[in-house]
């Protein structure tokens, strides 16, 4: 069921108004767009789309209670995601199974340097293989097998296209925090990755040389 | 013009902005010519590169089918 069609050419500070005045179809307006992103960001937290679910229909009804003071500095998009994150930590705070990860872990700066695993001289994996199932599923555990803190850094710079400054914003961590684990995420997504870059999701000669300098 | 060289933990260390663009105009020389010369960093470089695109089209989260009417309904009956 999609919004009415006249809503379509209001600007969102017209339809932040609106739903301010108590006009939820303003608000859904609002909303619709943002779906795939907040379940995505929920999900790199979460990995469970019930709990993702969840956690985005508290995000959204949060996110008009606050709307009266929301002051558009950033986008609406970006703010909902940031909700959004928050309420998905939460949740993963209070779930049991999670005790081990310290949400001061969030916050720590990066120590030290990444070292890209090996300098296998890997065969390009063209866009078209992403037709294969097997790739798609290979990729989707790569990304699970993150830990939480690169995964939703990668999702929201590589997914999402957030921008540096944005990403920072949502995640309440500096600029800097941003880059450095996002260069570990893509590190580890290469490595995990690896096994199939010998040539196996694509067609033509395997070639996978691991050459070591030390 | 004569660049500095670069060492392949610096290169490694910049190599995800590199690919963003984040790094500046001296930097990106360097890295470059280290690009050039280094067919391991380069190695390095492509398969990233590679990556992101992998992961920026390949990665797909199902959203759960009724998703959107759901919260719609649930914004209409807060």
């Amino acid at each position: 069921m999609s919004a009415p069609n006249f809503q379509v050419e209001k600007t969102e500070a017209e339809l932040i108004a609106l739903s301010c005045s108590g006009d939820r179809d303003a608000f859904y307006c609002l909303v619709q767009p943002c779906e795939r992103g907040v379940f995505a960001a929920a999900m790199a937290i979460l990995n469970n789309s019930a709990d993702a679910e969840e956690v985005v229909q508290e995000a959204v009804m949060k996110a008009l209670a606050a709307l009266p003071r929301f002051r558009g500095e950033a986008k609406f998009s970006t703010w909902l995601i940031q909700i959004t994150i928050n309420e998905a930590r939460l949740k993963r705070r209070k779930d049991r199974r999670h005790l081990y990860d310290s949400i001061d872990e969030q916050q720590t700066d990066e120590q030290g340097d990444a070292f890209p695993k090996d300098f296998a001289d890997w065969r390009e994996i063209p866009s078209e293989a992403l037709q294969r199932k097997e790739l798609r599923e290979a990729l989707k555990r790569a990304l699970d097998s993150l830990a939480p803190k690169y995964r939703e850094v990668l999702i929201l710079r590589d997914i999402q296209h957030l921008s540096i400054q944005e990403t920072a914003q949502v995640l309440n961590i500096s600029e800097g925090n941003v880059k450095t684990r996002l260069l570990r995420a893509r590190f580890q997504m290469r490595d995990a990755l690896a096994p199939g870059f010998d040539g196996s999701w694509a067609s033509g000669k395997t070639e996978y040389e691991k050459v070591r300098p030390w | 013009m004569r660049v500095i060289e670069i060492s392949c933990f610096e290169v490694w260390r910049e190599i995800s902005n590199f690919i963003d663009g984040e790094v500046d105009a001296e930097l990106r020389a360097r890295m470059e010519n280290h690009f050039k010369e280094c067919t391991h960093c380069k190695a390095i470089l492509d398969g990233t590169r590679n990556v992101v695109k992998l992961v920026g089209d390949g990665v797909e989260y199902e959203m759960p089918p009724g998703f959107s009417s759901r919260l719609q309904e649930k914004i209409k009956n807060k």
